[in-house]
């Protein structure tokens, strides 16, 4: 009784939640058309707004206020009606199907939060380091501190879903491979998501490319086994898996269980001798020493390279003197709250994310399971379950593994036999995309964001240029491989592990900064050359 | 399409990226706001929504205000003044 009454809370909170965003939204549209109505369409949509405080710029909506067209609005309301209908029909087939609902709304709300705040973690340091912004490293830390402190409660009440994952420097290895490719890319494995509901051609390109090589990278034995260390291979063949698992033929057979299932399993709140379920062990080892210490050095850190020389600089023209601490504790502020959107975006996200937990799990006690293959099994979809009986279902904000499945699912219907290998075999195996519970999500995450783009007038389909699909393709594949070294990608790896007291998420972070720093050096050295070229036959001092 | 640059009057050059994803407007913006002279302008064309952030975050940071900017429908159209 008592789930049936906390779930039911849940799912209802949530569905207000996205309610309450849609119809705001909706309502600032067609406000929008009025204002239209009155003033003309010409003086909107091509005079320029009135001059606008830089700092304001494209912080608030005042900036870009356009009248969202009714064709906007009524693909928003297809979209929305289509992930409805999916959610009811699936419900009225049968009660399970609430569970993979659960998923696919928490998708659609981080869609909606990713693209409203422009929220891509490769433009984290990426920018820092290209252009000097900070903005989205603040939102990251935002984010990240928020959903620390939901799971550490929700974790305090044993619900919480998460595990955390065995670390060595395999994790900061990992994070500067996808590091360098989320530059290259564009983007990062959620931010090319939420870029794709935007209708970018680009971003597509970038998650078939990590979809695809992950799926390939899983399976690829052969000659390649010839790089497996010795002491791999032999500590993975005393694992005891199941003979349907071919575990001596494969690298990243033999490097998961040969190699990382052999590392410690480290948190912040064990590192202090503390429980991560006790409350104590997660507010205050996983949440205050292991992420809001750190974001708060790391942001100090950020300021005093980036924000602080600006900020003195103001002072002085504007009042005529030196910056004291306390103008260094506001200027700090200022730079938390330049971006709004981003700020907001991290707030809700981080919010939502925690609630996640807490509604999956609160799922999987009301109907008994610990892993959505027992849902699937019970409904009668055998196809693609692990042989434990398992399919793909972190009870958590997942990206990678799940791009890694559809394509193991097309290539196995094309006869590729990859159930063989531990990653499809054993831990996540292939369901149809059709019933893969975080499939739903990424669906939905993308749907998400395609209706804010609609709603903010930034939905275009963009085909990708030539030289575009190339980085798309280089660095979808390297963050499909550093998804794989690292069990996760910049959501999986990072976000969660590091929100909930994983050592090995920072250290993730720790190479997706590397990462960035050496792709940003390369781009740096790329676009001066094409500028080069371009402003040959410009004269400045004209 | 292509990165175009060119110069449309004395003081005022345009730079169209549009197509482009990031880091591209940003890395091509910075790079022209580097070489032009104190009071010149940059009329900036492109469609990527998220540099309008970045963008917006650059110019603050440097001193060079972004003086004037509107869409047209998906293209964002930013006027930037060296400081």
């Amino acid at each position: 009784m008592y789930h049936n009454v906390a779930w039911a809370l849940q799912m209802g909170q949530m569905g207000k939640l996205i309610y309450i965003k849609i119809r705001a939204y909706i309502l600032f549209a067609q406000r929008a058309i009025e204002t239209e109505r009155e003033v003309s369409v010409e003086s909107i949509v091509t005079h320029p707004i009135p001059a606008l405080k830089p700092a304001d710029c494209c912080s608030t909506s005042k900036a870009s206020v356009q009248a969202v067209s009714r064709k906007h609005i009524m693909w928003v309301y297809i979209i929305v009606g289509f992930f409805g209908l999916v959610s009811v029909g699936t419900y009225a087939m049968h009660e399970y199907y609430l569970y993979l609902s659960a998923y696919l709304w928490f998708g659609f709300i981080y869609g909606m939060c990713l693209q409203y705040g422009r929220f891509c973690f490769a433009s984290a340091f990426r920018d820092l380091f290209a252009v000097g912004v900070p903005r989205m490293v603040v939102g990251i830390m935002i984010a990240t501190i928020l959903f620390s402190i939901t799971s550490s409660l929700v974790a305090s009440t044993g619900w919480s879903t998460f595990h955390a994952a065995p670390w060595s420097m395999h994790a900061v290895i990992a994070g500067i491979i996808f590091g360098v490719g989320m530059v290259f890319a564009g983007g990062c494995a959620s931010g090319s998501l939420y870029k794709a509901g935007e209708g970018n051609g680009v971003s597509m390109l970038v998650i078939l490319s990590i979809s695809v090589t992950q799926s390939a990278f899983v399976d690829m034995g052969g000659w390649i086994n010839y790089l497996v260390p010795k002491s791999w291979a032999e500590s993975a063949l005393t694992k005891g898996l199941p003979s349907s698992i071919n575990v001596s033929d494969g690298w990243v057979d033999q490097y998961l269980a040969g190699y990382v299932w052999d590392q410690p399993v480290i948190t912040f709140a064990r590192l202090l001798g503390l429980e991560d379920h006790s409350l104590v062990g997660a507010l205050y080892g996983n949440t205050l020493v292991g992420v809001i210490l750190p974001a708060i050095l790391l942001l100090t850190v950020v300021y005093i390279f980036w924000s602080r020389k600006r900020y003195v600089m103001d002072l002085k023209a504007n009042e005529g003197r030196s910056a004291n601490l306390i103008d260094h504790v506001r200027g700090f502020w200022a730079m938390i709250t330049s971006s709004k959107r981003t700020a907001i975006a991290g707030l809700f996200l981080g919010v939502a994310c925690g609630l996640q937990m807490f509604v999956i799990e609160g799922l999987r006690m009301k109907f008994g399971v610990k892993n959505a293959g027992t849902i699937l099994q019970r409904l009668g979809h055998d196809y693609g379950i692990s042989a434990k009986g398992t399919v793909f279902d972190p009870g958590y904000w997942y990206v990678t593994t799940q791009e890694a499945q559809w394509v193991g699912w097309v290539m196995q219907k094309l006869g590729w036999n990859n159930m063989d290998n531990i990653y499809f075999g054993w831990v996540n195996g292939i369901p149809s995309p059709a019933i893969n519970p975080a499939d739903w999500m990424s669906v939905a995450l993308i749907g998400g964001a395609a209706v804010m783009a609609l709603l903010n007038n930034e939905f275009k389909w963009k085909m990708p240029t030539k030289e575009l699909a190339i980085w798309a393709l280089i660095g979808g594949a390297l963050m499909g491989i550093g998804s794989r070294l690292a069990l996760g990608c910049n959501i999986g790896a990072f976000f969660v592990r590091t929100a909930n007291g994983d050592i090995s998420g920072w250290s993730f972070g720790l190479g997706m900064i590397g990462g960035a720093y050496i792709g940003v050096k390369f781009f740096n050295w790329y676009t001066e050359k094409k500028m080069a070229r371009e402003m040959a036959n410009i004269n400045f001092d004209l | 399409m292509a990165m175009k640059f060119n110069q449309k009057e004395a003081g005022l050059y345009e730079l169209d990226v549009c197509g482009y994803v990031c880091p591209h407007p940003q890395l091509y913006t910075k790079k022209v706001m580097e070489k032009l002279h104190t009071g010149d302008k940059l009329e900036l064309v492109f469609d990527n929504p998220s540099s309008a952030e970045s963008i917006s975050a650059m110019c603050l940071n440097e001193g060079n205000p972004v003086v004037d900017q509107h869409k047209d429908g998906s293209k964002f159209i930013f006027v930037i003044q060296k400081g």
